[in-house]
C-alpha cells in the first residue's frame, strides 16, 4: 500500500464525500450482480476492491483528514468496504453453486454400467464346508491332525481291527497300488477312510488326553455317478480321555448340528456295527430343512429327506478297547469315542447339489457362486 | 438276509396286527438295519384258483402258436362249467393242474383281469406265470402244480403269495441273522415274547456207523457232522410251501436235496452240502489243497487249488471246496426218465454233510476264486458250530417227509474240542461306556435274553451262546445291553477336552493361500490325483524325470490313467481343458494338494510296509518303517490360466493371461506364506523354454511359473498361450516365514531419483535390481522398474531399464548431496555387476 498523497487537500477531498462513496458502493454492487459468471465477478471484484480501485483509493485519503472527518469518513468507507465484500461473497457463492451445479451435472456417468474388470475368483465349498466344521471343533479345544493319503496297510486297516481276513476289510473297494515296475506293494494303499489319523494321532500322543479331528480326502473304487465319486471327503473326529461315554458321543454331535444348522438340531444313534468301535452305531441328524414336519405329512413333503424326518450322516461309536491296545492305550484307564462322515454328501443336502459330478468336474460356474465362505 | 414276515411268525407268536413296518422298526431300534419291507401281493385280488386243463385247442394262423382250452376250475366260477381260456404258454399238457385267474380278479401291478376276446375267442381269464404272480422271474412259463390239488382250491393261499418281507443288510458280526432263527430271536427279544427255536429237535447222538468222515486239518474245521438217507424217490419235487419260502428268500428252487439244504440254511443258518452217496469214493476226508490240485465246481469252472484251500475229498480227490462250493462230480443227479423202460434215474441216496469251517480259510478262498456263495458269506461271518446237528437232522427229516427216504441210522459228529470262552466284567461296565445307570439287574437280563449264561455279582461272568462268537470282549457285552435299552435313550452330555491352540502354522497357511488366490480371481478345484503316460508325454518330460516315475493303481478306475500324480498341473489343465469346453474363454483355476513322488525315498524300504502285530504299541523303529514304505506327498500349490486376465469391456481392450500372471499367482502364494520369492530364468518342461521362471527362495528351487511350452498346450488341446504356476508348499516355507518385524516409520521428507541404464538385452533384470539394491545402501526405501525399452537409439541387444529411486533417512531430512551419492553409488554397482551403461 502506497503512503497518503500529501498533494490533495486534507480538509475537502472529493472522492471522501458521502454521495461520492454511496456512489462507489452502488458501482460495485450492481458490477458484482451483473457478473454473469466466476470470470466476470473476478473481474468486478478487481474492478471494485482491488489496490486499484476507487474505494480503495479513496480509503487512502483517509489519513489527511483532520481527526474528525477521518473518523466520520473512515466510518462511510469501512461500512460502503463492508457492504461491498459482502455482496461478492454473496456473488460468488451464488456463482459458484451454479457453477458446481452446471459442472456436476456434465461430469454425471451412467453408475449402473457394469464393471466386471478384476476377475473375481472363489474357494471350492468342499474345503470351506470342511474349514467350518474345522472351526467349530477347534473352537472346543480339537486340533486337526492330518496324514497322507497313501498309507500303510497297518495303519488303515489292521491298527482298526481290521485284520487281513476280516469281512469288512473287503468290502471297502479300496485302491491298491503298485510301484513304477508294476510290482504290487506291500501294505501300502490309497487310504479308505482318514482313520489312519486317528492311530497317528494316538501314536503320537504320549498319553491320553487327545481331542482331534481328521478332514482330508479318501479314496474308494467306485465309479464316478450323481451320487458317488471314488475321490472324496470325510472328517472324522477322536476323543480319548479317562470317563469318556456314549453320552459324550451323543452329546459332541448334538453340538455339531446346532453349530452347523442352528437351535433345535439333534441327532439319533441306531446300532450299526464297524470293527474300530464297539459299541457302534450309525448316526442320523434331524432334518435342517423341514424339521421332522414332513413326516406324515403328504401335504408339505420335503425332498431334503424324502420326508422321513431324519437324514443319515454317518457312523460312529466308541472306540474299540483293541485299537486302544494297537496304540498303546490302556483300555482300563481310557475311553475313547470316534465318527465319521462324507463331507460331500453333507454339502449336498446343505446346499440342494443334486448331482455329484458337480462337485468334483472343477467347472468354475458351480464354485463361482460359493465365493469364499460358506 | 430276506425274511418273509409268515415265517418269522411261525418262531416268535407276533401280535396279530403287527405290520412288516412295525416288525422293521424295532429291528432297527435293536440294530438289524432292515433295508426295505417288500409287499408281495399287496394288491392281489382273487378269484385265483387251481385248475385242472381239460383240453386243449392249438390255434394257427397267428404270429405265434396260440392255445385254446377248456380248464375245470371247480365252483370257483359259480356254475361249475370249464373256463375257456387263451393261453400263449406251451409248458403244459391236458391233465395237468395250473394256477387260473378268473374275470373280476387283480393281479400285481395292478393288472384287473376281465373276460375278453382275443385271437378269435372269448378269453375268460387266463392260466398264470410265475412271473405274473409276483412269484419271481426266473421263468417263463405257466406254473405246473403237482397233480393232488383239487380244481377250485384258492391258490392265493395256496402259494402264499400275499405275505411281507424283511430285507435285512447283515453286518459282519451278526452272522447269526443270516437265518430266520437268528432274526426270529431279535424279534422276540424286541417284542419280549418267548422264541420257539426251530433248531431244539431230538437228535441222536453220535455213533460208529455213521458216513466215513476223516478230517485231517482240525484248525480249518472243528465241526462235522454227517448223516446219510436212502431209498430218495427221484422225481419228488419240492413242497409248493418250501419252494415258496426258498423264493421269498430271495433264491431259486433247484431240486428237492439241494432245495432241503438251502431251506435249512435258511431257517438255522447252518451251510448245509448234500453229496450223492454213490458218487462218492470213501471216505470223506477234510483237509488242505495239494499244490497242482483241481476241482471242477458245481458251476461247472474249472479251479486250480491253492495250498491254503480247504477241501472236501474222498478216494478220487477233491469233491468240494469246503463251505465255499460243492464239486460237480458229486453233485445231486437230476431225475432222467430212461424213454424206453420208463426207469428214472437219479439220485437215490445222500449224504448230508453239516460242518463247521474256520471263517478265515473260508473267506481266503472265496477271494483267491472270486466265489462268494451263500454258504461261504455264513461261515465268513461266523456260524453256531452247535447248530450242525440240529440242521442234518432237520434236512433228514426232510429227506423222509417229502422225499419218501429213509433215515440211516449212523451219525457221524466229529468235533474238535472247544474251549468255554468266557468274558468277566464288573456289573456296571454298560453303565461306564453308555454314560447311563442301568443297574445289574437290567444289565444281567439283557445279557440273558440274547442268550448269555451269567453269574456273578458286582462282577460277572458271561459265557456267550455258540451263536454269538462276536461275542469276545467287554464292550461287545456292554453294546448287547446298551443297544436293547435303545440308543435312543442316551442322554446327551458334553466332554471337556483340554483348551486348545488352534490351527497349525501350515493348515493357517493354506486358508490364507486359497483366500488369497481366491481374492486374485483365481477359482479353486479338486481334481482327482489319477494322471496317465500320456499326459507326462505331452508335458514333453524326459525319460529320466522324476515326474514320471510314479506310483500305479493296481485296480485303477480307468486304464487311462493308472497313476497318482507327480504334479499337480495335468488335473488343473483337464479341468481348464473342461471348462473352456463347455464355453469359458477367461479361465483362472488354483488347487492346493498333495503330489506323490518316489524321488527322495529309500527303494529298500518304498513300498514295503512290515505286517505289524496288534496287540501292543508298535515301537518307534517299526513306525519309521511304515512311514519309509510310504512315497512322498509333497504339499503342492499351482494355479494355471488361460483367455485374459481382464476382459474387454466398455472401458476398452481387455489385458490377456501371460507368463507374468502366473508368476505373480508364485508371489502371491509367496505374500501369503510371508516368504520372499525370487525369479530366475530357466528351461523346464512343461513351460516355454524362453518363458519359464524359476521360483527360488534363497538358493533354494521351490517350484516354477510362466508360459506353457506350445507342444504341450497343443497336445493337450489347451488355449494358446495357456500359463501355469507350481510350487512345493513345504519347500516355500522351510525357513519357516510369516513373521514380520515392525517397520520404522520416518517422518522425514523422502528423496526420489530416477535411474535409465542399458545393459545387454540377456541380462534378467532381476539381476541388475539386485545391484542397485545393493549398491543404494541403507538410504533406500524403493526402488521400482518403470520402464524398459528396447529399440534403434540403444542398439541391437541390448534394453535400457528405468527405475525410479525413493531415499529416505530415518533421523534426518536428506540433503540433494546425500541423495545423489546413494543414487550414484547404486548405478555403479549395477554397472560393476551387470556392465550397465548409465543413459541419459
Amino acid at each position: 500500500m502506497s503512503a497518503p498523497n500529501k498533494s490533495y487537500d486534507p480538509v475537502e477531498v472529493e472522492a471522501l464525500k458521502p454521495e461520492e462513496i454511496e456512489r462507489l458502493r452502488d458501482e460495485a454492487l450492481a458490477a458484482f450482480e451483473a457478473a454473469a459468471d466466476l470470470a466476470a465477478l473476478q473481474e468486478a471484484k478487481v474492478a471494485h476492491t482491488g489496490d486499484r480501485s476507487p474505494l480503495s483509493l479513496a480509503n487512502r485519503e483517509i489519513g489527511a483528514l483532520p481527526p474528525q472527518a477521518k473518523k466520520e469518513a473512515g466510518q462511510r468507507v469501512g461500512q460502503a468496504r463492508g457492504a461491498v465484500n459482502k455482496a461478492l461473497a454473496e456473488r460468488r457463492a451464488v456463482l459458484e453453486a451454479e457453477r458446481d451445479a452446471r459442472v456436476l451435472t456434465e461430469e454425471a456417468v451412467d453408475v449402473t454400467l457394469p464393471y466386471d474388470r478384476a476377475p473375481r475368483g472363489a474357494r471350492h465349498p468342499l474345503t470351506t464346508l470342511s474349514e467350518r466344521l474345522g472351526d467349530i471343533f477347534t473352537s472346543m479345544g480339537y486340533a486337526i491332525a492330518e496324514g497322507p493319503e497313501v498309507e500303510a496297510e497297518w495303519l488303515n486297516f489292521d491298527a482298526l481291527n481290521m485284520g487281513p481276513d476280516h469281512p469288512a476289510r473287503s468290502t471297502q473297494d479300496t485302491f491298491f497300488l503298485k510301484d513304477a515296475t508294476g510290482q504290487p506293494t506291500d501294505g501300502v494303499v490309497l487310504r479308505t477312510h482318514t482313520s489312519g489319523v486317528q492311530i497317528r494321532s494316538m501314536l503320537a500322543a504320549s498319553e491320553p488326553p487327545i481331542y482331534v479331528i481328521c478332514p482330508g480326502r479318501v479314496f474308494r473304487s467306485d465309479e464316478l455317478d450323481a451320487t458317488h465319486t471314488p475321490v472324496f471327503s470325510q472328517i472324522e473326529l477322536l476323543a480319548v480321555d479317562e470317563g469318556l461315554t456314549m453320552a459324550d458321543l451323543k452329546g459332541t454331535l448334538d453340538h455339531m448340528v446346532v453349530s452347523l444348522f442352528g437351535e433345535g438340531m439333534k441327532t439319533r444313534l441306531r446300532p450299526n456295527y464297524f470293527p474300530f468301535t464297539e459299541p457302534s452305531a450309525e448316526m442320523d441328524m434331524v432334518c435342517f430343512h423341514c424339521r421332522g414336519e414332513s413326516v406324515g405329512n403328504p401335504d408339505r413333503p420335503c425332498r431334503t429327506c424324502s420326508s422321513e424326518g431324519w437324514i443319515e450322516l454317518g457312523g460312529c461309536g466308541m472306540v474299540n478297547p483293541r485299537v486302544l491296545i494297537a496304540c498303546g492305550i490302556d483300555p482300563n484307564k481310557y475311553s475313547g469315542f470316534a465318527f465319521g462322515f462324507g463331507i460331500e454328501r453333507l454339502l449336498m443336502f446343505r446346499h440342494n447339489v443334486e448331482d455329484m459330478r458337480d462337485i468334483v468336474e472343477g467347472d468354475v460356474r458351480f464354485t463361482l457362486p460359493f465365493g469364499m465362505e460358506i | 438276509m430276506r425274511v418273509p414276515l409268515s415265517w418269522l411268525r411261525e418262531y416268535v407268536d407276533l401280535p396279530a396286527g403287527e405290520t412288516g413296518r412295525d416288525v422293521a422298526d424295532r429291528l432297527v431300534r435293536a440294530g438289524l438295519e432292515v433295508e426295505t419291507v417288500e409287499q408281495l401281493g399287496g394288491d392281489l385280488k382273487g378269484p385265483l384258483v387251481v385248475g385242472k386243463v381239460l383240453a386243449i385247442e392249438e390255434l394257427t394262423g397267428f404270429k405265434k402258436p396260440i392255445r385254446y382250452c377248456q380248464v375245470d376250475v371247480g365252483d370257483a366260477n359259480g356254475t361249475g362249467e370249464p373256463q375257456n381260456i387263451v393261453c400263449g404258454a406251451r409248458n403244459f399238457a391236458v391233465g395237468d393242474k395250473v394256477v387260473v385267474v378268473l374275470p373280476g380278479a387283480v393281479l400285481p401291478g395292478p393288472f384287473p383281469i376281465s373276460a375278453r376276446q382275443t385271437y378269435g375267442h372269448t378269453s375268460e381269464g387266463m392260466i398264470c406265470s410265475a412271473r405274473e404272480l409276483g412269484m419271481g422271474d426266473e421263468h417263463d412259463g405257466i406254473i405246473v402244480l403237482p397233480a393232488e390239488y383239487v380244481p377250485g382250491t384258492d391258490a392265493v393261499e395256496l402259494l402264499e403269495l400275499v405275505d411281507e418281507v424283511l430285507d435285512i443288510a447283515v453286518t459282519a458280526d451278526r452272522g447269526y441273522c443270516l437265518s430266520v432263527r437268528g432274526v426270529a430271536r431279535e424279534a422276540a427279544i424286541a417284542y419280549g415274547l418267548p422264541l420257539s427255536d426251530p433248531a431244539l429237535l431230538d437228535v441222536p447222538p453220535a455213533n460208529a456207523y455213521g458216513p466215513l468222515v476223516k478230517v485231517e486239518d482240525q484248525a480249518g474245521c472243528d465241526r462235522f457232522v454227517a448223516r446219510s438217507v436212502i431209498g430218495i424217490e427221484p422225481t419228488a419235487l419240492s413242497p409248493l410251501w418250501m419252494q415258496r419260502r426258498i423264493q421269498k428268500a430271495g433264491m431259486r428252487p433247484i431240486s428237492l436235496a439241494v432245495d432241503i439244504t438251502n431251506y435249512v440254511m435258511l431257517e438255522l443258518g447252518q451251510p448245509l452240502h448234500a453229496y450223492d452217496r454213490s458218487r462218492i469214493d470213501g471216505a470223506i476226508t477234510v483237509r488242505r489243497a495239494r499244490a497242482g490240485e483241481k476241482l471242477r465246481t458245481l458251476d461247472g469252472v474249472e479251479r486250480t487249488l491253492d495250498v491254503e484251500d480247504l477241501l472236501i475229498c474222498d478216494n478220487s480227490g477233491p469233491i468240494g471246496l469246503a463251505g465255499v462250493m460243492g464239486g460237480a462230480g458229486t453233485e445231486i443227479a437230476t431225475a432222467v426218465e430212461d424213454p424206453e423202460t420208463g426207469r428214472v434215474d437219479g439220485t437215490t441216496e445222500v449224504v448230508i454233510e453239516a460242518a463247521h469251517f474256520a471263517p478265515v480259510a473260508i473267506a481266503r478262498s472265496v477271494r483267491r476264486h472270486k466265489l462268494p456263495s451263500e454258504a461261504a458269506k455264513r461261515f465268513e461271518r461266523g456260524v453256531d458250530p452247535e447248530a450242525g446237528k440240529a440242521a442234518a437232522q432237520r434236512a433228514v427229516d426232510l429227506l423222509v417227509l417229502v422225499a419218501g427216504g429213509t433215515a440211516e441210522a449212523g451219525v457221524t459228529d466229529i468235533a474238535a474240542p472247544h474251549p468255554v470262552h468266557s468274558i468277566t466284567i464288573a456289573a456296571d461296565h454298560p453303565d461306564r461306556v453308555a454314560g447311563q445307570e442301568y443297574g445289574r439287574e437290567t444289565v444281567v437280563r439283557r445279557l440273558q435274553e440274547v442268550g448269555c449264561t451269567v453269574v456273578g455279582g458286582d462282577v460277572l461272568v458271561v459265557t456267550p451262546p455258540s451263536w454269538r462268537p462276536d461275542l469276545t470282549d467287554p464292550n461287545d457285552l456292554a453294546e448287547e445291553v446298551i443297544r436293547l435299552e435303545g440308543y435312543a435313550e442316551l442322554p446327551s452330555t458334553l466332554p471337556t477336552p483340554p483348551a486348545g491352540t488352534g490351527l497349525t502354522e501350515s493348515q493357517r497357511l493354506r486358508r490364507r493361500t486359497g483366500l488369497a488366490l481366491a481374492g486374485a480371481g483365481y477359482v479353486e478345484v479338486l481334481n482327482y490325483p489319477f494322471i496317465g503316460e500320456a499326459v507326462l508325454d505331452a508335458f514333453g518330460l524326459d525319460a529320466d524325470d522324476p515326474r514320471r516315475t510314479t506310483v500305479q493303481l493296481a485296480n485303477p478306475i480307468s486304464d487311462e490313467e493308472p497313476s497318482l500324480r507327480t504334479t499337480l498341473l495335468p488335473g488343473l489343465l483337464a479341468a481348464l481343458r473342461r471348462n473352456v469346453g463347455r464355453g469359458a474363454t477367461d479361465v483362472a483355476l488354483f488347487e492346493q494338494g498333495l503330489a506323490f513322488r518316489v524321488d527322495g525315498t529309500d527303494p529298500e524300504a518304498l513300498f514295503n510296509a512290515p505286517r505289524l502285530p496288534v496287540d501292543r504299541r508298535p515301537t518307534d523303529e517299526e513306525i519309521a518303517q511304515l512311514n519309509a514304505a510310504l512315497p512322498r506327498q509333497p504339499r503342492r500349490v499351482a494355479t494355471v490360466l488361460a483367455g485374459n486376465r481382464e476382459p474387454d469391456g466398455w472401458w476398452g481392450k481387455g489385458r490377456a493371461a501371460t507368463w507374468a500372471d502366473a508368476v505373480e499367482s508364485a508371489r502371491t502364494v509367496a505374500a501369503a506364506a510371508g516368504v520372499e520369492l525370487t525369479v530366475r530364468q530357466d528351461r523346464h518342461a512343461p513351460w516355454h523354454p524362453g518363458r519359464c521362471a524359476a521360483l527360488y527362495v534363497g538358493d533354494r528351487l521351490v517350484g516354477h511359473a510362466g508360459e506353457l511350452h506350445p507342444r504341450t498346450v497343443k497336445a493337450l488341446h489347451l488355449p494358446e498361450r495357456t500359463c501355469a504356476m507350481e510350487l512345493d508348499v513345504e519347500l516355500l516355507t522351510a525357513d519357516g516365514g510369516g513373521h514380520v518385524e515392525g517397520p520404522r516409520i520416518s517422518g522425514f521428507p523422502v528423496a526420489t531419483q530416477d535411474v535409465a541404464l542399458v545393459v545387454d538385452a540377456t541380462v534378467p533384470a532381476a539381476e541388475v535390481e539386485a545391484a542397485l539394491r545393493s549398491g543404494a545402501g541403507p538410504l533406500l526405501e524403493s526402488l521400482r522398474l518403470f520402464d524398459v525399452y528396447t529399440g534403434e537409439q540403444i542398439g541391437a541387444d541390448k534394453k535400457s531399464l528405468a527405475y525410479a529411486l525413493r531415499f529416505r533417512a530415518a533421523d534426518r531430512t536428506l540433503t540433494a548431496e546425500e541423495a545423489s551419492a546413494a543414487r550414484e553409488a547404486a548405478v555403479a554397482e549395477a554397472v560393476s555387476r551387470t556392465g550397465a551403461t548409465a543413459r541419459g
